[in-house]
C-alpha cells in the first residue's frame, strides 16, 4: 500500500501548478472567460506543447500511456486553478470514447490531433427530457446506403460552443430508455444540418444546444458497433467521473487555503477574524471535509487502477460524498469572506459555481445514492 | 498510488483469518458476555500474545509485530468482520508506548513484559473532578519525601480501575511557571495503601467508570516516567497515540453490518425495514462516510510508517471516528424500535425477544462518552486549528 506519486506524476503536477501561478492568475482567467470564445487558444497550445493532452492515451496511439492516477493529478491541479479550457470534454470524454470504441483508422485519425491541440472535442449525449439518464435518448440515426442520417437535439453539450468535432449518442434501434440500440457517431461541428445555440454556463464553460437535421454521415462516422454503445459510454463516464471528482478536490483545497489566508489577515473588532473560535472550528470542519474527500478519491483511484469494475460502488459513494462536502466547503468559504464572498470580482464565488456544476455533472448525489442502494442492498 | 495486496499479504490475510476462526471460539464469546469479563478478555489477549500479535503498533525490539500499515489494515479488517473485541487499550495502547519511548531501562524491563502478556491490568489517571477538557489544570499533587513521592488528590472517569493492578497518573510536582509545566507522569501500584476506588454507574447502567482517591499514597521516585515536571510531553504523546486508535473504524463497520442484519429481519407493515428507501439512504450515507474515514486512517498509517509518530492530524481521526461511531450506534438503536428501551433485568434475553437490542442500548449509551474522552472533540478542533491551520 502506498499513496505516493511517481516522479513523473510529481513533475506533471508541478508543471501545471507553475502554469497556473505564472500564466493563469485570476485576472487572466477573468479575461479569458469574458472573451468571445471563453477559452484561451494560447493556453490550449501550451497544454499541447507540455504534453498534458497526450497523457491518458496509449503509447501505440502516440500518447504518454498514463493511467487514472495521472488523470487525477492533472484534474486536481486544473481544479485548483479553476482552469476553464476543455480538458475534460476533449481529452477525457471525446478522447476516452475514441480510445475505447475507435478502430485503428479512427484512433489514428483523431488521437494525434487531440494531442497536438487541433481537435477540440465534445460528447453530445444529454437531451431536454433526459436529466441524468443516458439511455433516455430520442436522437436517432437511420441507415442510409453505406452511411447514416442523423436527426434530433442534444442539450448542455460541454465545449459545445467551441468544439470542432463531437461524438453524438443516437438511437439506431429500440425505443426511448432502451439500453440496446444506442450508437456513437463522430460528427464535424460544421457539417451540413448541424445547428448550435451557444451559451455560457455559470462556471465559465461555454456549452451549446445542438440540433441535427438530416445530417448525412459516412459509414466511418460510426464509432464501435451499432446498437452497442452503452457499455462504452458507461466505462468512459466512470473514468470521467473520477477525473471530475479530482477537479472538485482541487477546487475544495484552494477554497480552504484562500479562506484560511483571508481569516488570518481580515481584522474586525481589532483582531484577525481567524482568532474567533466559532470560525476556527468551522475551518477545521472544512479541512476535514477536504481531507476525507481526498481519501475517498484515493480509494476509488486505487480500486479503479486495479480493476475498473471493482470501483463501481465506490464511484457512486464518491459522488455522494463530494457533493455533501463540497457544499460545506464552498458555503463556508462564501460566508467567511463576508460581503466580498458574494461579489463577482472575487474568485470564491466562481469556485463555488464550478463545484455546483461538478456536483450535477454525471448525476447528482440523489441519483448516485439511488444507484449505490440498488447495487449494495438489492434484496 | 496502489493498494493491491501482494501474494505475501494475501497469505497473511489467510493466516489471520484462520487464527481467529480457530482461537476465537464460541465458548470464549459466551464468557466475554458473562460475569467474568476480565478473565475472558485476558485469556483472549494471552492467546494473541502467544501468537506474537498482541502489540500491532509497537516496534519489534520491544515485542511489537513490526507490521506494515497494510498488514495492520488486514488484521483490523479480519478482526472486525468477526466481531472480535480490540485489545484493552490502557496497557498496550497507552502506557506501554510511553514506557518504551520515555522510560528507563529498568522500567522497560520491569513493566513491558507484564503489559505484553496481559498479566498486569492498567488504568489511566488523567482527568480529575475539576480538570476535564482543561487537563493541564490538574491538582492532584505529589510531594517529594525522601525517595518517595506522596500523592494526594483524586482522579475520575477511570475505566476498569476495579480490575487494575497499576495506574499511570499525571500529578502536579510544581506550581511554578505555566500550568503545563510542573506535571509529572508516574506509575502507581494499585495495592499501595491510601488508594480508594469509588464506582460510578454510567448512563448504560454498567460499572466500568470510577473515581480513584489518593490519600498520602507513597510512590518510589523511580516510578516517574520521563523527566520530573515534564510529564505534559508524555501526556501529549500518549493522547496522540490514543487518538489514532480511537477512530475505531472496525467498530463502526461492525455496527453497520449489525444494522443491516437486523433491518433485514425487522418488518413494518409487511415490508422489510431494509427495503425502506429512507432507511436505505441512511445506511448508505453512513457506509459512505465510513469508506472515507477508513481511507483517511490508511493515509495516516502510511504517513506514520514513513515519518514516525502521529501528529495533530490524528485529531481528525478522533473527531470523525467518534462522530461516526455515534451515528451508527444511533441508527442501530432506532432499528431496535421499542426494544431499544427494554432492560433485561438479568432475565434471559431470548425470553424477552430481540436479544440483540440490549447490546445496541449499551453501545449507544456508553458511546456518548467517545466524543468527550481522549480530549473532547471541541478540544481536538482547537488542536487542529492551532497546530495544523496555524490559527491563534
Amino acid at each position: 500500500m502506498n499513496f505516493e506519486f511517481s516522479e513523473e506524476q510529481q513533475m506533471v503536477r508541478d508543471s501545471i501548478a507553475r502554469f497556473v501561478q505564472d500564466d493563469y492568475d485570476w485576472d487572466t482567467r477573468r479575461a479569458i472567460v469574458a472573451s468571445d470564445s471563453g477559452m484561451s487558444d494560447k493556453a490550449w497550445q501550451t497544454f499541447a506543447e507540455l504534453g498534458w493532452l497526450s497523457i491518458p492515451f496509449a503509447e501505440e496511439d502516440g500518447g504518454f500511456g498514463g493511467n487514472i492516477v495521472d488523470t487525477m493529478v492533472i484534474m486536481e491541479e486544473l481544479g485548483k486553478g479553476l482552469v476553464v479550457e476543455p480538458y475534460l470534454p476533449t481529452v477525457v470524454l471525446f478522447g476516452g470514447l475514441i480510445t475505447r470504441a475507435g478502430n485503428e483508422a479512427q484512433r489514428s485519425s483523431w488521437i494525434p490531433s487531440i494531442i497536438d491541440g487541433s481537435t477540440s472535442g465534445a460528447f453530445a449525449y444529454l437531451e431536454r427530457q433526459s436529466r441524468f439518464e443516458i439511455t433516455d435518448c430520442l436522437t436517432h440515426a437511420k441507415a442510409d446506403g453505406d452511411g447514416w442520417t442523423l436527426n434530433g437535439e442534444k442539450v448542455v453539450v460541454f465545449n459545445g460552443a467551441n468544439c470542432n468535432q463531437m461524438i453524438v449518442l443516437a438511437r439506431t434501434a429500440g425505443e426511448q430508455w432502451d439500453r440496446d440500440g444506442l450508437s456513437l457517431f463522430v460528427v464535424a461541428a460544421d457539417a451540413a444540418g448541424v445547428n448550435r445555440v451557444e451559451y455560457p454556463m455559470m462556471d465559465g464553460q461555454r456549452a451549446a444546444n445542438i440540433t441535427f437535421t438530416d445530417v448525412a454521415l459516412n459509414a466511418d462516422a460510426l464509432l464501435g458497433e451499432a446498437g452497442a454503445a452503452m457499455a462504452t459510454v458507461e466505462s468512459m463516464i466512470q473514468e470521467a467521473t473520477i477525473a471530475l471528482m479530482a477537479e472538485a478536490v482541487g477546487c475544495m483545497g484552494t477554497l480552504n487555503t484562500k479562506t484560511l489566508e483571508y481569516t488570518k489577515t481580515r481584522e474586525q473588532f481589532g483582531v484577525a477574524i481567524g482568532s474567533f473560535q466559532s470560525l476556527q472550528h468551522r475551518m477545521v470542519d472544512t479541512m476535514m471535509a477536504y481531507e476525507q474527500a481526498k481519501s475517498l478519491l484515493f480509494k476509488v483511484v486505487c480500486e479503479y487502477k486495479q480493476d475498473p469494475a471493482s470501483a463501481e460502488l465506490s464511484i457512486h459513494a464518491l459522488k455522494v460524498f463530494i457533493e455533501k462536502n463540497a457544499k460545506l466547503v464552498y458555503s463556508e468559504a462564501t460566508q467567511m469572506h463576508g460581503g466580498m464572498g458574494i461579489t463577482d470580482e472575487l474568485d470564491i464565488g466562481h469556485y463555488a459555481k464550478r463545484l455546483m456544476m461538478i456536483n450535477t455533472t454525471f448525476g447528482d448525489a440523489t441519483y448516485h445514492r439511488a444507484h449505490y442502494i440498488d447495487k449494495a442492498y438489492a434484496a | 498510488m496502489d493498494i493491491a495486496f501482494s501474494p505475501e499479504e494475501l497469505t497473511f490475510r489467510d493466516e489471520v483469518g484462520s487464527f481467529f476462526d480457530e482461537q476465537f471460539d464460541d465458548e470464549l464469546v459466551a464468557r466475554l458476555r458473562g460475569e467474568n469479563f476480565k478473565e475472558a478478555i485476558v485469556e483472549w489477549q494471552q492467546r494473541l500474545y502467544k501468537k506474537g500479535w498482541i502489540a500491532a503498533n509497537w516496534p519489534v525490539e520491544h515485542g511489537g509485530t513490526g507490521w506494515t500499515p497494510t498488514q495492520k489494515y488486514i488484521y483490523e479488517t479480519e478482526r472486525s468482520e468477526r466481531g472480535i473485541p480490540g485489545v484493552i487499550p490502557f496497557g498496550i495502547g497507552m502506557v506501554g508506548p510511553m514506557i518504551y519511548q520515555f522510560g528507563t531501562t529498568e522500567q522497560k524491563e520491569k513493566f513491558l513484559p507484564g503489559i505484553l502478556n496481559s498479566e498486569t491490568w492498567w488504568c489511566q489517571g488523567y482527568s480529575e473532578p475539576g480538570s476535564g477538557s482543561d487537563l493541564a489544570s490538574l491538582k492532584t499533587k505529589a510531594e517529594l519525601d525522601g525517595d518517595h513521592y506522596v500523592i494526594n488528590g483524586a482522579k475520575i472517569w477511570t475505566s476498569y480501575a476495579q480490575y487494575a493492578d497499576w495506574i499511570f497518573v499525571l500529578v502536579r510536582t510544581s506550581n511554578e511557571g505555566k500550568k503545563q509545566e510542573g506535571i509529572t507522569f508516574i506509575l502507581v501500584d494499585m495495592k499501595t495503601p491510601g488508594i480508594k476506588i469509588n464506582p460510578i454507574i454510567s448512563i448504560d447502567n454498567e460499572h466500568s467508570l470510577n473515581e480513584v482517591e489518593f490519600s498520602d499514597v507513597r510512590v518510589p521516585v523511580e516510578n516517574v516516567v520521563g523527566e520530573v515536571n515534564k510529564g505534559w510531553t508524555v501526556a501529549k504523546a500518549l493522547l496522540a497515540h490514543e487518538r489514532t486508535g480511537i477512530a475505531d473504524v472496525a467498530q463502526s463497520k461492525r455496527n453497520i453490518r449489525l444494522i443491516k442484519e437486523a433491518a433485514a429481519a425487522e418488518v413494518n407493515g409487511g415490508k422489510r425495514l431494509m427495503d425502506d428507501v429512507n432507511f436505505q439512504a441512511r445506511v448508505a450515507d453512513l457506509e459512505i462516510e465510513l469508506m472515507a474515514l477508513e481511507f483517511t486512517e490508511l493515509r495516516t498509517l502510511a504517513a506514520m510508517a514513513a515519518g514516525g509518530f502521529p501528529g495533530p492530524e490524528s485529531s481528525l481521526l478522533k473527531i470523525k471516528g467518534t462522530e461516526l461511531q455515534q451515528a451508527t450506534q444511533e441508527l442501530r438503536m432506532e432499528t431496535a424500535a421499542y426494544y431499544q428501551g427494554v432492560l433485561p433485568n438479568n432475565m434471559d434475553p431470548d425470553v424477552l425477544g430481540h436479544s440483540w437490542t440490549h447490546d445496541a442500548f449499551r453501545n449507544y449509551m456508553y458511546g456518548r462518552a467517545a466524543t468527550i474522552y481522549g480530549g473532547s472533540n471541541e478540544v481536538q478542533k482547537n488542536i487542529i486549528a492551532k497546530y495544523v491551520l496555524g490559527l491563534e
